[in-house]
């Protein structure tokens, strides 16, 4: 069946407009000066113009070039510019020479690439084209790479295209200033470089999701913006991500824009909070993320940029921005960036995301709300499990202040710590149980005084009952508001700990969402 | 000339002016507690000293369910519909 030709208007070397189709039949060849195939075939189709009833047009891809050709052939034939290489990208050219043969209406007929001497034969032949002495052409000589076919090129050549993907607006930074002040400038970064996202970039960023460009992710908070993918690709390649690292941003994106995380509280909350992310399932392995020796630092492109790409989108759409609806008494580093993956095969405790419902196969992303951390558990000297347990929990009496009960937290047990917990078969629940035991105190131990004010009020303690004030209370409101993942290096006996927001309906809630799985 | 593609999500953000400030007080004035620690203490105060500074007028409370959310649509509404001026407490 015969496929119809796109239209096409080009100019030659004497700045006439020729167009396609012709009306004619027409030979339609694809050409490149430094490609020595072409260089043999030019003379052959400089012959073939002096045909009557059949059109040759010659494209070439570089201006320049053409003038070479134009000059050591002394052609006859109009040599048309296709610097853009959009004819030869709309046509689908990706090797030169290329020749078309196409009716008057336009349909192709027959198309040939590189020169096999005897298919050229028979074509000039069936043009009733005669004169040339083919015993003295080689019989065989490869196609060149079509400019167009360049992936540097081709790249731009897809988002200039007519059905281009991309409906971003775009930005010209003039030449004299340099993009990535301008960046600086226009406040899209976070106070460090970003990687400029040209058309090409976001590209090939969008070649890691099978999802639509246009559709919309979520509505960011707090100025309750529309994400599109394109939009989150465009973050995500100013973050420095890989195109594979895009399902996870997409995730997370997805995680955080829920009425579950409220990340209009978590952004505007004085306490500084942030989204922490922790990615479980087989897509660590593949995009290299890191769990291991320093898992929670820097060093790691996925861990860095995936974490930087959802404050980005935050910054960039929902317009969560310092001194603006981000309204962080100190701030925290994890404002840049937090982002980890769990190491699961290094115990035998269920992951993260099966405690949290999903598959073991099943990639996730889970978002917690976190005002501080890492805070290092330090102990070297507990050997069972219990006392291990124990150091936590004392640890984490501290939290935001040890006079308050508090919700969420994650807590990252390291290798060595996890080993200790093997040798006492210590479950998650065991730990978490532990955990509330050791940090129980009578309520009236909660209470402001004159050592600290902070605490229960002391007239609303006035107000409770001896039993009331007698009470032994965990810190945490809910053994499950202790997450524990595990991650770290194998030397070491320091696990980490994250603290939470307020959680629950009246604050935050940690959501998980499964990673698209793009192979 | 580099091109780039803008990361915002292009929408001209909307400007809304303060309300107008009122020079005196009288009618319903609203006390609205986003129910941060002590913002009651504060507006039991304030509801005090404005009844006993202006005598004429009516106090009414409010209080947002949680402080880590904006206040719902529909106590935005009552407090817009049932008042002629609100004070809130931000009490940070």
């Amino acid at each position: 069946m015969s496929v119809v030709l796109r239209s096409f208007s080009l100019s030659d070397s004497q700045g006439r407009k020729i167009s396609f189709p012709t009306g004619n039949n027409a030979v339609i060849a694809f050409i490149k000066e430094d490609c020595p195939t072409c260089d043999l075939v030019v003379p052959l189709l400089d012959r073939l113009w002096s045909v009557p009833d059949i059109d040759v047009l010659l494209v070439g891809q570089e201006a320049k070039g053409n003038q070479i050709l134009i000059e050591r052939h002394q052609l006859h034939t109009p040599l048309l510019d296709d610097t853009a290489l959009k004819v030869s990208f709309i046509w689908d050219i990706e090797a030169v020479p290329t020749l078309i043969l196409a009716d008057a209406e336009g349909y192709e007929k027959k198309r040939l690439i590189g020169f096999v001497r005897e298919e050229w034969q028979y074509l000039f032949a069936d043009l009733s084209c005669s004169g040339i002495d083919w015993e003295r052409l080689p019989s065989l000589r490869p196609a060149c790479g079509s400019k167009s076919a360049d992936p540097l090129i081709a790249d731009r050549l897809r988002a200039e295209a007519e059905n281009s993907p991309l409906r971003a607006r775009r930005i010209e930074i003039a030449p004299a200033d340099d993009e990535f002040e301008f960046m600086f400038d226009q406040g899209f970064t976070d106070g460090l470089p970003v990687v400029p996202p040209t058309p090409e970039r976001v590209i090939r960023m969008l070649e890691g999701t099978r999802r639509n460009p246009q559709e919309i992710v979520a509505v960011v908070p707090p100025n309750m913006a529309p994400a599109t993918v394109e939009k989150v690709a465009i973050n995500a390649v100013m973050a420095g991500c890989k195109p594979a690292y895009l399902p996870v941003v997409l995730a997370a994106v997805e995680a955080v824009c829920t009425d579950a995380f409220n990340a209009h509280g978590v952004m505007a909350t004085t306490m500084g909070a942030s989204p922490l992310l922790v990615v479980n399932g087989p897509i660590r392995e593949r995009i290299g993320m890191n769990m291991k020796l320093g898992a929670l630092g820097q060093g790691n492109r996925a861990n860095a940029s995936i974490g930087r790409a959802l404050r980005l989108v935050l910054r960039n759409i929902g317009v969560a921005r310092p001194g603006g609806t981000e309204r962080s008494t100190l701030g925290n580093p994890m404002k840049f960036t937090m982002c980890f993956a769990e190491w699961e095969e290094r115990s035998n405790w269920e992951p993260l995301h099966v405690e949290r419902g999903f598959k073991w196969n099943d990639s996730v992303v889970t978002a917690f709300p976190a005002t501080s951390g890492p805070q290092l558990i330090v102990d070297q000297k507990s050997r069972t499990a219990q006392q291990l347990a124990g150091s936590m929990g004392l640890v984490m009496q501290g939290i935001h202040h040890p006079r308050i009960q508090t919700m969420d937290c994650v807590l990252v047990v390291c290798p060595e710590h996890v080993d200790t917990f093997a040798a006492g078969s210590y479950t998650k629940s065991d730990l978490r149980r532990c955990v509330q035991e050791v940090t129980k105190i009578p309520q009236q131990e909660r209470v402001g005084d004159k050592k600290t004010g902070e605490g229960i009020d002391a007239q609303k303690a006035a107000k409770m009952s001896a039993d009331e004030l007698a009470l032994r209370v965990p810190k945490f409101l809910a053994e499950t508001m202790i997450h524990i993942v595990v991650a770290g290096a194998e030397a070491g006996k320091f696990s980490g700990l994250f603290h939470g927001w307020v959680g629950g309906e009246v604050g935050s809630i940690p959501v998980s969402r499964k990673i698209e799985e793009v192979t | 000339m580099t091109t780039i593609l803008d990361p915002t999500d292009e929408r001209v953000p909307v400007r809304r002016s303060l309300a107008g400030r009122r020079s005196d007080l009288n009618g319903v004035i609203g006390l609205l507690d986003i129910t941060k620690p002590r913002g009651d203490v504060l507006l039991d105060q304030l509801d005090l000293r404005l009844s006993e500074r202006f005598p004429g007028i009516t106090v009414r409370r409010y209080a947002k369910p949680t402080f880590t959310k904006p206040a719902p649509e529909v106590l935005r509404q009552t407090i817009k519909n049932e008042v002629k001026a609100v004070i809130e407490a931000l009490a940070d």
